[in-house]
Order: C-alpha cells, then sequence, then structure tokens
C-alpha cells in the first residue's frame, strides 16, 4: 500500500518543557482508516495538529503525500481535511457560506454543485440557508465535516468527531466514514468509544503520555491480545471448585464457572474441561463464548505502560 | 499566491459587515451630523475662519480621519481577534495559505470598511457645509494609506490581543487621544508655542494635516514630511508584521 501521511520522529516540546509528543513515528496507508486511541492529555489532538500544521514540530518531519507539511506547506495542507474536536464555527454565518469560505480558503474555484452533493451526504442541504447558530449540536458537528471535505480532500482527519452526539447520529456518521472510505479516502480518527474505533477501524494506533504505543491492524490486535472466556451454566450450581477442575483455574461466576483461554495457543483446553465437567459429575445448561472487546485491551495496554514508567 | 483564499477571507469579512449595515452606514451619519451640529454650528459661528477656510468644512478632514482611522483598527483588529476566540483560526493555520495571503485577505477587508465609512463621511459632510476638494487624486491616496496603515495597525492588536479588554485598549486608550490631540478640529498654529513644539512628536498631526492640504492646500506641516510619516508607519507595522508571521508569535505554537 502506498503511504499517503509519513511521520518520522515527531517531538512537540512546549515552552514550559512540557513534551506533549515524544519522538513519534507513524505511517498511514492511502484509503485506510486509522484510529487512534488514548486517554485524555495522551497527546492525540497534538499529533493532528502538528501532522495539519495548527501547531510547530519541536522535532521530526511530517509528510503528506510525499510533500514536507512545513517545506511544501501548500501541496501537503492541500490534500489534507480537518474536523476539530471542538465545534468552532461563526455563528452568526449561514451554512452555505462558511462551507464556500473553507472550499475557497484551500485554493478551490467555487463549485456549488459539489458543495451541495457534499451538503446532501450530510443531510445539511435544507439547511444551507440557516445560521450556525439556529442548528444542533449535531447538526453543527455536520457543517464541520461538510467544512473539513469542501475542498475534496484526500486524507481526512477526524478529531473526536462523535463526542457528545447521540447514538442515532453517531451510526450516521460511520455511515459517512464508511462512504468517504469508499471514494479512497484516507481516514485518521481520534476518539474516546472504543466502540467507535472497533467498528469503523482497519488499524488502532495507541497513544499515551505522546508516545505511540502500537499500531497495528484491529483484527489482528484483537486475536493476538483478545482473550476469550467460556461461560458453563451449571444445573446445580457449586460454592467450591470440585479437585478434579483445580488445573483450570476456574472461577466461580453466577451459577456457573468461567473459564478463559488463550486463543494463539494450539490447545485451549477446552476439550478437557468439558470431560473433567462430566468426571465431576457436574451437568452443564449452557456454554457461552466472548471476546475480549478493544476497550479492555486498551486499558490493558495503556495500565502495563504506566505499570512499566 | 492563493487567490482564492484571500478572496474567500475578503469576501468573508466583508459579509460581517453587510449583515450590520445599518450600524455600518447609520452610525457615521450620526455621528458626523452631532460633530458638525456641536462643532460646526455651535463653536463654528464663532470662529469666522481657520487658515482662511470656514470652520465648518475646516473639520471635514479631521471628522474623517478620526472616524477612519478608529474604524479601521477596529475592524482589522476584531476581523482576526474573532476567529481566535471562537476558535476558527485552525481553518485559517491548516489550510494552503501564507500569513501574507491571510493579512492581504484581513487587512484588505478592514481598509475598505473603513473607506466605505470615510466616503460616508465626506457625502455627510457635503450636506452641511459648501467647500471643494483641491486634490482629489492626494485625498484618495491619504485616505487609501490612513485606511490601509490602520488597518495593519488593526490587525497587530488583534494578534496580541487575548481578551476583549485588550482588543479596546489600544484604540480607546491611544488612537483616539492621538486624533484628537492632533489636530482634527483645530489648526497646529492655534495653539500656544510649547504645545506646538509637543504636538509635533504626535504621528497623527502629520496624517491629518497632509489629508487638510488635499482639501485645502493648507497644512500645519509640508506635504512631503506627511507623505514620509505615513510612509514610515506603514513601514513599522508591516516590518511588525512581517516578524510576526516568521515567528508564529500568539498564533502558531
Amino acid at each position: 500500500m502506498t503511504t499517503i501521511v509519513d511521520v518520522c520522529g515527531l517531538t512537540k516540546r512546549y515552552d514550559g518543557g512540557f513534551e506533549a509528543l515524544k519522538n513519534v513515528d507513524l505511517s498511514i496507508a492511502q484509503g485506510e482508516i486509522i484510529a487512534l486511541l488514548g486517554p485524555n492529555g495522551a497527546g492525540k489532538t497534538t499529533l493532528i495538529s502538528t501532522i495539519c500544521g495548527i501547531t510547530r514540530a519541536t522535532e521530526g518531519t511530517v509528510t503528506i503525500g510525499g510533500h514536507d507539511n512545513v517545506t511544501e506547506f501548500r501541496a501537503a495542507r492541500n490534500l489534507v481535511g480537518l474536523v476539530p474536536q471542538e465545534i468552532n464555527l461563526e455563528p452568526f454565518e449561514k451554512v452555505i457560506n462558511t462551507v464556500r469560505f473553507s472550499r475557497g480558503l484551500f485554493g478551490k474555484a467555487p463549485n456549488d454543485a459539489y458543495l451541495e452533493k457534499v451538503l446532501r451526504s450530510l443531510s445539511l442541504w435544507d439547511k444551507k440557508d440557516s445560521k450556525i447558530m439556529e442548528l444542533s449540536g449535531g447538526m453543527k458537528r455536520r457543517v464541520l465535516i461538510a467544512k473539513a471535505l469542501s475542498h475534496e480532500p484526500r486524507v481526512l482527519f477526524l478529531d473526536e468527531p462523535t463526542a457528545g452526539v447521540d447514538v442515532e447520529l453517531r451510526k450516521d456518521m460511520w455511515d459517512v466514514v464508511a462512504d468517504l472510505k469508499k471514494d479512497g479516502v484516507t481516514i485518521i480518527l481520534t476518539t474516546h468509544y472504543i466502540e467507535e474505533a472497533e467498528a469503523i477501524a482497519d488499524r488502532i494506533g495507541v497513544i499515551a503520555k505522546g508516545e505511540i504505543l502500537l499500531v497495528e491492524n484491529k483484527d489482528d490486535l484483537m486475536t493476538r491480545m483478545g482473550q476469550k472466556t467460556l461461560k458453563v451454566d451449571l444445573a446445580t450450581p457449586v460454592t467450591t471448585i470440585p479437585d478434579v477442575l483445580k488445573d483450570y483455574d476456574l472461577v466461580i461466576e453466577g451459577d456457573g464457572l468461567l473459564y478463559s483461554y488463550d486463543t494463539k495457543t494450539d490447545r485451549t483446553g477446552i476439550t478437557g474441561l468439558l470431560a473433567d465437567l462430566q468426571k465431576a459429575g457436574l451437568k452443564m445448561t449452557d456454554l457461552q463464548t466472548r471476546q475480549s472487546s478493544l476497550e479492555e485491551i486498551f486499558v490493558s495496554l495503556v495500565a502495563q505502560r504506566e505499570d512499566a514508567a | 499566491m492563493n487567490l482564492q483564499a484571500i478572496r474567500s477571507i475578503y469576501l468573508f469579512e466583508m459579509a460581517r459587515f453587510f449583515r450590520t449595515l445599518m450600524q455600518s452606514f447609520i452610525s457615521p451619519v450620526i455621528s458626523t451630523s452631532l460633530y458638525f451640529v456641536v462643532f460646526g454650528t455651535a463653536i463654528g459661528s464663532r470662529i469666522e475662519s481657520v487658515e482662511g477656510v470656514g470652520y465648518g468644512a475646516f473639520i471635514v478632514p479631521g471628522l474623517i480621519m478620526l472616524s477612519v482611522m478608529t474604524q479601521a483598527t477596529s475592524n482589522a483588529s476584531f476581523g482576526i481577534y474573532f476567529p481566535k476566540f471562537i476558535g476558527t483560526i485552525y481553518e485559517l493555520l491548516s489550510a494552503p495559505v501564507s500569513f501574507l495571503e491571510i493579512t492581504v485577505g484581513y487587512v484588505g477587508a478592514a481598509a475598505t470598511k473603513a473607506m466605505f465609512i470615510g466616503i460616508v463621511i465626506l457625502a455627510t459632510s457635503f450636506l452641511f457645509v459648501d467647500f471643494t476638494i483641491q486634490h482629489p487624486l492626494a485625498m484618495i491616496a491619504f485616505l487609501t494609506l490612513t485606511c490601509l496603515s490602520f488597518s495593519l495597525l488593526g490587525f497587530i492588536i488583534g494578534i496580541w490581543a487575548g481578551n476583549f479588554e485588550q482588543l479596546q485598549l489600544i484604540p480607546l486608550l491611544i488612537i483616539t487621544p492621538l486624533v484628537f490631540l492632533g489636530g482634527s478640529f483645530y489648526s497646529v498654529s492655534m495653539l500656544p508655542p510649547i504645545w506646538q513644539t509637543i504636538t509635533m512628536f504626535n504621528p497623527v498631526v502629520y496624517l491629518i494635516s497632509g489629508f487638510r492640504w488635499s482639501f485645502f492646500g493648507t497644512a500645519d506641516v509640508s506635504i512631503g514630511l506627511s507623505l514620509f510619516a505615513i510612509t514610515v508607519f506603514t513601514g513599522i507595522c508591516l516590518a511588525v508584521i512581517a516578524w510576526i508571521f516568521r515567528t508564529g508569535w500568539r498564533i502558531r505554537q
């Protein structure tokens, strides 16, 4: 895959000495959706701001489409659209005018037909003559996306685009992101909603305290780090683990037993467990398996990092 | 050069002006009318003429300069401060535009608005007093240069300001007093000798004097000195903005 965004050794140190980014390396392939996860203050927004040119890097380089974002800032920024975390919009301006303004800023000639297409895709066309201050919070977020898309970017940064929006709108946004991906737009997304990353991202990056802890294909990550659990519901609940099952490290949970196993290993121990449950004379009423969520993986990664520090 | 960006910033800023057209148009007309009533009629009736020009006509260039300088400064400062205040500055910083293009867009719009107000005041003045402009081209040149230079100053103030109080600080505490004490309503020659000397340290004196010369052919200081003063002032503003571009001071962290 062709790399469209390449971040090398990026460090951002503020005047007070605080390092918001520490020697960050990140390569983003054309057409992929990468989700950056991290707790508050991890450096997600600083990373996006530095790539987009809002913040100056202390050390390191960023290239977008092969163009350095400092020495060839026009060519680099032409490719980029940014949806900021905060709803930053001119309240008294009409929707259509603010979108036209964004397109013009990026040096694109007026094209109302294209803007109509963008506004329709975001269900904003009916509101095109409304003032920003008259819109709901969700609509304002859509306007931010429309502004970012107004100049036909090839790379779109979405900085927590669904923060504070209702579930329905969040799903709508995911659909918009999916459509953009179909059009070949590369999407870099930061989010607190791990469910969001799990639903739409191709790759996951985890960032904490200004460092990238990992960047990995989402499915590989879930397989590699994911633990599965097998819940065995029993006809007659037990209060202690029978001796024949002591080796399985079982946990009593409700009316059943919980068995954790690693999907990476060849032998999960499930067959033996089921046989030994019979030997112990325990009658099973139901079996359920559950995979660790991305959220659990994320929490575990950040916790490991903090322990190491 | 990203001309589309300059056009977009310019039109966006002008749209803000036209949204408040009544305020933009009516306010200078009313203020000018009041100045003519107070200074032109009440005080002017006791002053026959100043340097051969009727007092009512004499104050016209000063009135125009007073409004143009304050409006250019406040429009330009607000124009760049407001995006900082509401956070939309992110768009300017992430777009493929240079600071030069940003400055041309904002300063151009602020200067246009100030020019518009200057012309409205001039037109209103004709309703109250009878006069002819002796050097119309020089008048337009002085007006344009003043609009541009004070818009540049306003742009610097807007970048510097961290809150609305600071935004008003320099226009209210420095520019307005300098304009009032710069010969807007009197000739410097009417002052006692010591105050004539002190007044010469006020840069606004040179601008108002040059502008008045374009109207009546008489001035407190030579036209060459006036042109030199406005050129130096514009040069200083441009140098400060160039430094801001280089360092990203108060804009880009």
